[in-house]
């Protein structure tokens, strides 16, 4: 299975990235600048985390109307899948791919940490190797994760299966609505979250919750 | 050439956190009496186009394509 990765100015976890999908899949991804307007055959993109364009505006604005966006937004409404994580869930939602806005944390503190996640929707292709219900480990690290949707909206992720993710015990860290920390496409091919499930694929990093997430979307045995 | 101010507002219902944190300074400042406080942006644009009508259609469209999330922002556009 193939993957790309999306690259833009002030994303900082492109290379956490790019080591995650070369060890899990056996193979580097490619990668693809902001102002591709073509992605490769692949059958996942990853846009990962960062500050691209300095957050400037609101965070992924800027990255959001690039070029490279609309190739990526041309390939998920073909299938493919795609995966933002942190910077990149901010990107998809400022592109429209996924409903909603990632607002100031709470707190207004920045928080980087471990959270406990409730996999709210164990029958997605990204979290087929979870069990409902089950709860893992993963590491945040951002100003901007506090989830919004407006009423209806939130009603119908919720009614649709498509929060995917759920800060679990207490820990949602940035106050995010219903606890999101994910949700899911209603086609069902396009993940956003704020954890970074890249940073806890293996016993260097002190467990590895995140990597049956990459494994069931790129098909490969656990 | 025309000049223009770009205000964004968020929604009504959408938690400020900052506009609360403000108004916390604002009452440790000794300012009795101040209610909600919610924070905005402006934009201020000079534009080539001289068709008033004409440049606030465009700018309508760049609030809506980028300088406002109407998700949680509301805007308005004012002429000088």
């Amino acid at each position: 299975m193939k993957s790309a990765v999306v690259l833009l100015p002030g994303l900082n976890r492109d290379r956490d990235m790019i080591a995650a999908l070369t060890k899990i899949s056996g193979q580097a991804p490619a990668t693809v600048w902001q102002t591709d307007t073509e992605i490769p055959d692949v059958d996942l993109i990853a846009i990962p985390g960062g500050f691209s364009f300095g957050d400037y505006l609101r965070c992924g604005a800027i990255a959001a109307r690039m070029p490279v966006m609309r190739a990526v937004a041309e390939k998920a409404a073909k299938g493919v899948m795609v995966i933002g994580v942190c910077n990149g869930f901010q990107i998809l939602v400022e592109a429209g791919l996924l409903p909603g806005a990632l607002m100031r944390n709470a707190s207004l503190k920045f928080v980087c940490r471990q959270v406990k996640l409730e996999i709210a929707n164990a029958n997605t292709m990204f979290t087929r190797r979870y069990q409902p219900g089950q709860i893992i480990r993963t590491p945040v690290a951002h100003h901007d994760g506090n989830y919004f949707a407006d009423a209806d909206t939130l009603a119908r992720l919720e009614g649709e299966g498509q929060v995917v993710f759920r800060y679990a015990e207490g820990t949602n860290p940035n106050g995010s609505i219903n606890d999101i920390a994910g949700i899911i496409s209603e086609k069902g091919n396009v993940l956003g979250l704020m954890p970074h499930p890249e940073n806890l694929i293996e016993a260097a990093h002190g467990g590895s919750d995140g990597r049956a997430l990459f494994e069931g979307a790129l098909g490969i045995a656990a | 050439m025309i000049k223009a101010r770009i205000t964004v507002t968020l929604k009504n219902g959408v938690l400020d956190p900052q506009g609360k944190a403000i108004e916390h300074a604002l009452s440790g400042l000794g300012f009795g009496g101040v209610g909600q406080v919610r924070q905005g942006k402006v934009f201020d644009l000079e534009l080539a186009e001289t068709d008033k009508a004409k440049a606030k259609a465009d700018l309508k469209a760049m609030c809506d394509k980028l300088l406002a999330n109407t998700v949680i922002e509301n805007y308005a556009v004012e002429i000088a």
